[in-house]
Formats: C-alpha cells, structure tokens, sequence
C-alpha cells in the first residue's frame, strides 16, 4: 500500500499542478413557465446564476487529501432560492485496506434512476432541482474498510441539515408557506442529534448488492399546521427513523437490472417502499453511431396516498440518446405514469452538448398533470417550464 | 488379400516420401503460422506489470475541426485475463474529475464503472458491446483493450515490407460474438513483432478504420510502446490520434487500486 501512495503520488505530479487540482462550474440559467401561475405571488419567468468551485489539496504522497467546495445560486424571483451552501469541506486519509474521511461530505447510495430511496446520508437541496437530486454537504466522519469480501462503511452524522423549500415567490409550492425557521424536532437535541449509519457494498462479478441501515433524523419532513403571527404557516416536522436498505444490481447481457428496497419505521408508521427496473442499451443503432438506452422502472410504497415521495405506485418509462460526437451530446426523456390516477402523470426532458472544451448548453423541461388535489403532483399542476442554461466550466 | 496389404504398404510409403518431399511447405498451416506469430507477439511483451500514462487525443472531423481530450491511464497487468485500467479524463473541462474503471476479458465482456464526480456515484455500465466509441473518439473500447491471444483466430496471410520494414500480415477473426469487426488485418514487423498497422473490416466486411502506430520506444528494455496512435474511419472521414506524452512502468500499482473504492478517489 505504501507503493500504492507513492504510485498515486508519481501519478499526481503528472497532472499539470502537482498537489492542487481547481475545478470550476457555473450557469446561467433562464426558465419559462407555460401555465398562469396557481399564486398571485409567483411569476411566469425566472433568472439565475450559480457558482460552485472546487479546491483540492493532496499531500503525504497522495495518503492525505483536503477537499473545499462552496456553492451559490443567486434566484431573481425566489429570496428563499438564493442562497449558499458548503458542499464539502473534509479531510481524507487513505491507510492499507481502509479510509477515514471527516468534516461536509456528500455520499451517494443506490442503483435506480427514477428515485433514490436507499439514499438517505445528505439532505436533498429542494430549491436547486424537483427531481431531489441536488442535495445539501453533510457534516460526518466516515470510516471505511475495503477488503476481500466487501465495503464496509461507518458513519457518524453529528449535525442535521434542514430541507430547503421555495418561499411565496417561487414556484413547486403549495398554498401555504413552509416555515422553514421554525421546524418541529422529535429529538430533545433537535438538530445536534447524533445520526449514525452503516454500509456494506460488495461486487459478485455481474452482480452488486448494498445493505444499508440508518437511524437517525428524518431527512423527509413531516408538516404540523400552525399560525405565525396572522399568517397560517406549515412547520417541518423531522422525526427520528430506522431505515433498512437493500440495493441490488444485475447485469445480463447489454441489461443492467436494478433494485432498491427499504424498510422506514418512524414514530408514526412503519412501510416498505421499493423502486425496481431495468436499463437496456443498443449500441450502433441502425448502423449508426448512436446509442440508445430504454429505462423502465417502476415505484412502489407501501403506505398509498399518504405517501410524501412522488412514486407510490407509479412506472417511469425514459429513453437516453447518446450521440457519441465530439460534443458530448445526450437527450434524456422520461414519462412517469401513477397507475392509480390516470389522471396524474408528470415527464421530463434533459439535453445537453458542449459548445467548446469550456462552455456547454443545457435544455431541461419538466411537465405535471393532475386533477386529484390529494394527489403530491397537483401541487406543481402549474408549474410546467423549460430552462436553458449556458454552463462554463474549468 | 496379400496384394491388399502389399498395396497398402506402398501406399504407405509414396504418402511418406510425398510428405517429406513438401514437408517445408506444409510443415504449418496458414492458421499455426497465424496463431504462433500471435503468441510470440504476447510473450514478447509479458511481465510488465503495471504502467502510469499522460496522454491526450486529438480528435477530427471530416471538415478537419480539431478538439483535444487530455486524460491519464493507469494500466495493471493480469495473468491469464485482460488488464485492468483505470482512466481519469482532464480535458474537456466539464468531464474533469470523470473516471472510469475498466476489467477488460478475452472473450467474456469486459466489465465497466464510471464515476460522476457531481453526483458521487459510481454507475456500472452494461459493456456488452465492446464495439462502441470511447469519448466520442474514432477509437472504439475494443480498440483500446490489451492484446490477448484468445481474443482471435489467426490466419497468416503474407510477407510485406511496410515502410522499409519486413512484416508478417496476419489475419484476425475476433472471438468475442459481440465484436463490431468481421475482421482485423495487422502488419506486424518480423524484427520485435511490434503491430504498425491494423486495418478493421466492419460487420458487412467493407474496410471500416485503419490504425497505425508511430514512434515505438522501448521500456525496461523490453517493452515497446507507440507514443502516437492514428485511427481514421474512411467512411465518415474521421480521424483520431492518440499521444503518449509521459509514460512509466512498475509504479508500484496494485489491484486495490482499481476498485470501486479508488475509482471514486482517483483525481
């Protein structure tokens, strides 16, 4: 292992800087919105900007490693999506067979691409993206062990974030304010809780399998009405949960089939949800250079309508386009259906291509359907929109 | 029945000195002599061991628009199986940081990773066919594999002098089902059985890409490496190069340093 660091060190000096590495990304990002607003407060246009950097510094031959990378988005319409976050801030020492990394980090878990279930470690950073994949940095120490049979991963997690929701300006809101500075905490330490979790990942060749569990604060708030002042508000509720997860993947042939399973016990239910499918990829389409890739995944959750996630018996069918030129060009379409309101559907489109080797444009869409109002998607009923962002990189 | 067995007898004999007469000629099939040239080239560049490289490609379009990827490639040789690789992408700016985790088989498919920094994820990528394009290079994975002598069926063709050079032309038939090629014409040189050249025939077996290897240097006094590699696709016009800029061997590499755990450290 000591060769192995001297190695990854040889490797490091051939980068153009020798110990520090600078990353980059930042957008401009304009949206359109089709429908009325269902707010008087909302707009049917919105202009934003961020900005996230990245330092890295590596030293003692590349066993020790310190990693900064703030963010900021400034949002035109939306006081509550503006705003700044530290997405990671840590230090990772790398040992024979096992690795510790502490201070804001982020993890990811999981397999499926239509939800992410399994993954529970970092906040989700609501303002930034619908779909929950933009998430808030965890603070955490992390300790690793990588050996013959597995991954095993142990986390102690002494600091709770907060969900982030659009304010009376934005848009993907219900009637009523959420109150985000006054959140509801079932633990006595509120958001000093001390979180832990465990992780184990292994590889058998053609099949990979996950096993997680977590107990600790609720990442998924709960919402208590109240009143604050004259105005009647939504408080967050976080309650305490265990949460046991299995994720799964197979490979078949040109098939990667995927699973993902939990099990959440809170104060106030116990359920299982789990979201299942497969990727199918061509390659060469029709004698041509593109790929296609066909997704179908379909989204289960044990307690029906009382179900916060979208997915409660609900197929997502997407395809990805992957045109394999020289700009890196890529189109993702996807079409969710709830199987028990045929009312209720919601689709998106992502598409993106590289201007030159710093910029890069990107079209995203999303779409909602629903005339049920118990249904979580008539809330954005209206907030139909296609932003185009001009992305720069370096 | 004597007269049989007489006959027999003589029958034995002409066959005997018919086959000693041609014996040179016939001493190997074009197949053996195909397979042997295959084998020599495999044991000329075994124990290596493992290898650190800088490279970039150079990518162009027909109407000669011109792009560079910059990337490092970590190399580990494997005893009876296809080499693990471990490449880390610099260049365009928005795939810096990317990483991707290949296993690379004879004639099962290889299996891949990719990492998305943004995301922290490590996604496993159904690899069947070998035959898709690397980057959006001209370079396909299968180009980009190492040399295993089961990945083929030889058939050695002819003697040519190529650049003032003798080589050896073989024939490659690939044995992986999912290959994009029918097959591979390589010229490789009689002196150090180093390919210079490899010409790759598509499904409807009409001439697909040629590659050629430019400027071969030696290491550890033993292995011979190209420093440049040129593929051009001759239906679309296409070309990519593929340059070596700073390359060194036994850095100590080890199989923990391509799993999925330093895929998802490798900066």
């Amino acid at each position: 292992m000591r060769k192995t660091i001297l190695a990854m060190g040889i490797l490091a000096s051939f980068a153009s800087a020798a110990e520090i590495q600078t990353y980059l990304k930042t957008a401009l990002e304009q949206r359109f919105y089709f429908q009325d607003a269902a707010y008087a407060q909302q707009e049917n246009s919105d202009i934003s900007l961020f900005v996230e950097p990245e330092i890295y510094y590596s030293f003692n031959e590349g066993a020790d490693s310190v990693n900064f990378k703030p963010f900021f988005r400034y949002d035109s319409r939306d006081d509550e999506r503006t705003h700044a976050d530290i997405r990671e801030l840590n230090w990772l020492h790398v040992g024979d067979e096992w690795e510790l990394k502490a201070g804001i980090s982020k993890v990811f878990w999981g397999q499926t691409e239509s939800q992410h279930l399994v993954d529970v470690i970092n906040q989700t950073d609501f303002v930034e993206a619908i779909d929950g994949e933009e998430k808030l940095g965890q603070p955490m120490v992390q300790l690793s062990l990588q050996k013959d049979w597995g991954t095993v991963s142990l986390f102690a997690l002494p600091y709770f974030r907060e969900r982030t929701f659009a304010g009376l300006d934005g848009r993907f809101r219900g009637p009523l304010r959420i109150d985000t500075d006054n959140p509801i905490y079932e633990s006595q330490d509120e958001q000093q809780n001390l979180d832990w979790a465990l992780r184990y990942m292994h590889y058998f060749g053609d099949v990979e399998i996950g096993l997680s569990y977590f107990d600790g604060t609720n990442r998924e708030p709960g919402f208590v009405p109240d009143m604050d002042g004259t105005e009647p508000v939504l408080r967050p509720y976080y309650g305490q949960m265990q949460q046991t997860g299995l994720d799964m993947l197979a490979v078949v042939g040109a098939t990667l089939y995927k699973l993902e399973a939990i099990h959440r016990e809170t104060d106030r239910e116990e359920f299982y949800a789990l979201t299942a499918g497969f990727e199918y990829t061509s390659i060469g389409v029709l004698n041509s250079v593109y790929d296609i890739g066909w997704l179908m995944e379909y989204q289960y959750d044990e307690r029906d309508e009382q179900a916060t996630s979208l997915g409660q018996n609900d197929l997502m069918v997407g395809s990805r386009i992957v045109f394999n030129d020289i700009d890196g060009t890529e189109v993702l379409i996807a079409f969710i259906q709830d199987l028990d309101n045929s009312s209720s559907r919601s689709g998106y489109i992502e598409a993106s291509s590289r201007i030159n080797n710093n910029w890069k444009w990107r079209v995203d869409g999303w779409f909602f359907s629903s005339d049920q109002p118990t249904e979580p998607t008539y809330l954005l009923r209206r907030d139909d929109y296609v932003q185009l962002s001009l992305e720069y990189y370096f | 029945m004597k007269r049989t067995r007489a006959y027999k007898g003589l029958n034995a004999l002409v066959l005997l000195v018919l086959t000693s007469l041609v014996m040179p000629a016939l001493a190997q099939t074009a197949e053996e002599k195909g397979l042997q040239i295959a084998q020599e080239r495999k044991s000329r560049d075994e124990g290596w061991g493992d290898s650190q490289a800088e490279a970039s490609m150079i990518l162009r379009t027909a109407d000669r628009q011109e792009i560079e990827r910059k990337m490092r490639l970590l190399s580990l040789e494997m005893e009876n199986d296809g080499d693990k690789g471990l490449t880390i992408f610099d260049q365009p700016a928005d795939v810096k940081g990317t990483a991707f985790l290949n296993y690379s088989h004879a004639i099962e498919p290889d299996e891949q990773w990719m990492y998305l920094p943004a995301l922290k994820r490590v996604k496993r990528i159904a690899s069947r066919s070998k035959s898709g394009p690397f980057m959006g290079s001209e370079f396909a994975f299968e180009d980009l594999s190492s040399f295993e002598v089961e990945k083929y069926q030889y058939r050695y063709l002819r003697d040519e002098k190529l650049s003032g050079m003798d080589t050896f032309v073989v024939e490659q038939t690939p044995a992986y089902e999912h290959s994009g090629y029918t097959k591979l014409l390589v010229w490789i040189d009689k002196q150090h059985y180093r390919a210079h050249k490899i010409e790759f025939y598509d499904r409807k077996d009409s001439l697909l890409k040629t590659l050629t290897m430019h400027d071969y240097q030696q290491y550890l006094d033993k292995y011979w490496r190209p420093m440049k590699l040129s593929m051009v696709n001759h239906q679309t016009g296409k070309s990519t190069d593929l340059i070596t800029h700073a390359l060194s061997f036994r850095t100590g590499l080890t199989e923990d340093d391509f799993s999925q755990a330093s895929l998802k450290r490798a900066r």
